[in-house]
């Protein structure tokens, strides 16, 4: 038997504590973005052995003047960070690098404009704001039956909550990850926001479901607000839990054995699904006790 | 005599359920089928099935290069902007066939005011002469010369590359240089001939890629009005220079210029451990889902499991049928599409394991299950599917792999949790 009203001093207060040390961390920190926001060069090549991160940026150094920054993948190659380049300049890299350190093998070479980088800026902007345009009038029509003991307004309202709650740790984490690991904000990034938004609304609404539903077979009658949603929250446990187990299963599976490419892609999808769930169970259910209202007794 | 009439009516009820239940035998066995048949067909092989429709690869998985050009429009009236788009992707398409690419695409793509090319390259080893065969070729145009006092200014004339019908290789029959003779269609024949009438007596200056040399060299002095539609250029070329303009110029001239403003390229390779280690990926990740559930969900998770796989065999054929070109990130879409394809199994199941608690027979309560767990399955579902539509609207090619995946993923899964495993638990669960 778990109390999430009883204790939802204690919950709130964790939840709330995480979400502005990542707002802390996203404002103070700063997010990097990648080159697909903001234009620039990002290419990926292969040395034979005995090459480290210090050669290749020395030989940057040596021939362009320019100190790319310069990262070890999760095979072992490298990704040189760029300003935008050009096909020739591209071919006199080549040049060079073959000469310093003999043949080597280009994995990815992808150079953006930065038109192209300010129009996707504005793409996923756009994106952002209509689902969660599209999601709160969801939820107004979903719930705009239940105005009792509970106004319907205010489902809509911790739903949205919950949602930022849910994308502003991954963020904060990416901000973490950006100072130390050089990791970028890149449309993947956003994906995978628009993506955990989702898996966030879908768990808060699954128990808001039930506790409509209780409402509703209580009418009529005099009940405790309290044990009521207690009674919901348990009764929605196995299915938020095992929702968000069977998707976490295919998320550590490319964890661990996908692609590197998409492995912060992955990884910020599983730390939303995470607290998504947490919220879910956690967060939505107190918040809403919170917010009852005076007439919507205990 | 009402005993008698209630065992008639009894009998014709066990009747009914008789041919309902063989109904649903029968179509429970029209769907593994189905099934197995997907599976086939999705397997990669050489049988007839398979081979129908072949998987088709993007770039990040085949290896290749992806090239966007902005189109620069500027000059071009609006009334003709489009067949100029459109004569411009005819000609780099024939360029880049030149090149000898297996299945090379080229379209165009509109946003806001800018119009592109983009080019995919798949399996190209040498990127660099792809660019430049590409991207170099001359734009031509004429442009006559005012004097403005101490200045002068060339003004462009609506005569541009866009008009040559095909270019020819000569040579000065005095000064043994090299030549080019440029003819024009119908139309730019007609502006050939009206452009050297007005300008009798004075130059009219060749620009390739918006130079020239000199005034001496590149604009010669228009003798009389030119009808026929036939110019030369002299003088500027070295043989070599002359013949390779006179390639370009046959596969046709660009009609607008072009400039390369994104590049990607990825190596064969580093597509081909991509695609096996997702595929591996989703693998340990199914086989997990399936134990998960075998293990809290016993029988019932039997059942899930099975219409599990037959949702994996059902989606991917769907992808292969249409044909969705498969990327990283469809991939990835899909694979999150499994993940959320258990989640209508377990709402269902755990709705119904609270009417079994109620007291509810095993056959009722499962259909009561699925009853009252429809309107969650529908709502969640729906925010995912809004999430998917506004994906592929609003973001680039990349992401709309993704958002279509994950779309058509949880529209299958809605029909596989419930049609299938609803069959299923029919048939068995008696």
């Amino acid at each position: 038997m778990i109390n999430v009203i009883g204790n939802r001093k204690i919950y709130l207060f964790v939840s709330g504590f995480v979400v502005l040390v990542a707002i802390i961390c996203i404002v103070t920190l700063g997010l990097r973005p990648g080159i697909d926001l903001s234009g620039g060069t990002s290419w990926q090549v292969a040395f034979s052995e005995g090459v480290s991160v210090a050669d290749v940026r020395e030989a940057f150094q040596e021939n362009t003047g320019i100190s790319p920054q310069v990262k070890i993948a999760g095979d072992g190659s490298f990704v040189i960070r760029l300003p935008e380049t050009s096909e020739a300049i591209h071919q006199d890299y080549i040049g060079f690098l073959n000469e310093k350190f003999g043949e080597f093998h280009e994995l990815n070479f992808s150079s953006i404009g930065p038109t192209i980088g300010a129009e996707l800026r504005n793409k996923a902007v756009w994106a952002i704001i209509l689902v969660l345009i599209s999601i709160s009038l969801f939820i107004a029509t979903a719930f705009r039956k239940v105005s009792e003991p509970i106004k319907s307004w205010k489902y809509g309202f911790i739903a949205l909550v919950t949602l930022f709650h849910d994308v502003m740790i991954p963020t904060g984490l990416l901000a973490i990850l950006g100072r130390f690991q050089g990791i970028e904000i890149d449309t993947n990034f956003i994906v995978a926001l628009l993506v955990v938004m989702g898996f966030s609304v879908h768990d808060t609404i699954v128990v808001f479901d039930r506790i409509r539903e209780n409402f509703i077979l209580h009418k009529g009658k005099r009940f405790s607000l309290k044990e009521v949603i207690n009674e919901s929250v348990e009764s929605t446990l196995a299915r938020s839990v095992n929702t968000s187990l069977t998707l976490v299963f295919i998320l550590l599976g490319l964890i661990f054995f996908g692609p590197p490419s998409i492995f912060y892609f992955i990884l910020t999808i599983l730390v939303g699904t995470l607290v998504g769930t947490y919220s879910s169970i956690f967060v939505a259910s107190p918040l809403l006790y919170v917010l009852r209202g005076s007439r919507a007794g205990d | 005599m009402v005993r008698r009439a209630l065992q008639i009516l009894q009998e014709k009820l066990e009747l009914l359920n008789m041919s309902k239940q063989r109904k649903v035998v029968f179509f429970l066995v029209f769907l593994v089928a189905l099934s197995a048949l997907a599976g086939f067909f999705d397997y990669p092989s050489e049988s007839k099935i398979s081979a129908w429709r072949p998987w088709q690869l993007g770039l990040d998985l085949a290896g290749g290069s992806f090239l966007i050009y902005e189109i620069d429009l500027e000059g071009v009236p609006s009334v003709d902007q489009e067949s100029v788009i459109k004569g411009l992707r005819d000609v780099v398409e024939r360029r880049v066939n030149l090149f000898g690419v297996r299945e090379p695409k080229v379209y165009t793509e509109r946003s806001g005011d800018t119009n592109r090319l983009v080019v995919e390259l798949a399996g190209v080893s040498d990127v660099n002469e792809a660019i430049n065969q590409i991207g170099e070729t001359p734009f031509l145009e004429f442009r006559e010369v005012k004097q403005e006092g101490e200045n002068v200014a060339f003004i462009p004339t609506e005569l541009t590359g866009r008009y040559i019908k095909g270019a020819q290789l000569g040579f000065d029959q005095i000064t043994r240089e090299a030549q080019v003779f440029l003819e024009f269609n119908g139309e730019g024949a007609d502006i050939f001939e009206e452009v050297t009438g007005r300008n009798i007596g004075q130059p009219l200056c060749a620009f390739l890629d918006g130079e020239i040399r000199s005034v001496e060299e590149d604009c010669p002095i228009v003798q009389a009005k030119i009808s026929g539609g036939r110019a030369q250029i002299t003088g500027r070329f070295t043989i070599d220079e002359a013949r390779s303009i006179v390639e370009r110029f046959n596969a046709g001239a660009l009609p607008a210029p072009i400039k390369l403003v994104n590049q990607q390229t990825i190596g064969a390779d580093f597509g081909r451990e991509a695609l096996t280690s997702s595929v591996f990926a989703g693998a340990i990740g199914t086989l997990a889902i399936i134990f998960f559930m075998l293990i809290y969900y016993r029988r019932f998770g039997f059942f899930a499991g099975a219409a599990l796989l037959m949702y994996i065999a059902l989606t991917l054929a769907v992808f292969k049928i249409i044909p969705i070109t498969l990327t990283l990130a469809g991939i990835a879409g899909f694979l999150l599409s499994i993940g959320m394809a258990v989640d209508a199994n377990i709402l269902v199941f755990e709705r119904t394991k609270e009417e079994l608690k109620k007291g509810l027979l095993r056959a009722s309560a499962v259909e009561e299950g699925f009853r009252r767990a429809w309107p969650s399955i529908r709502d969640s579902n729906i925010t995912t599917m809004i999430s998917s539509i506004v994906l592929y609207y609003f973001t680039s090619s990349f992401v709309q792999g993704f958002a279509l995946a994950l779309f058509i993923g949880v529209v299958v899964s809605m029909f596989s949790a419930i049609t299938i495993t609803r069959t299923l638990l029919r048939v068995f669960m008696r």
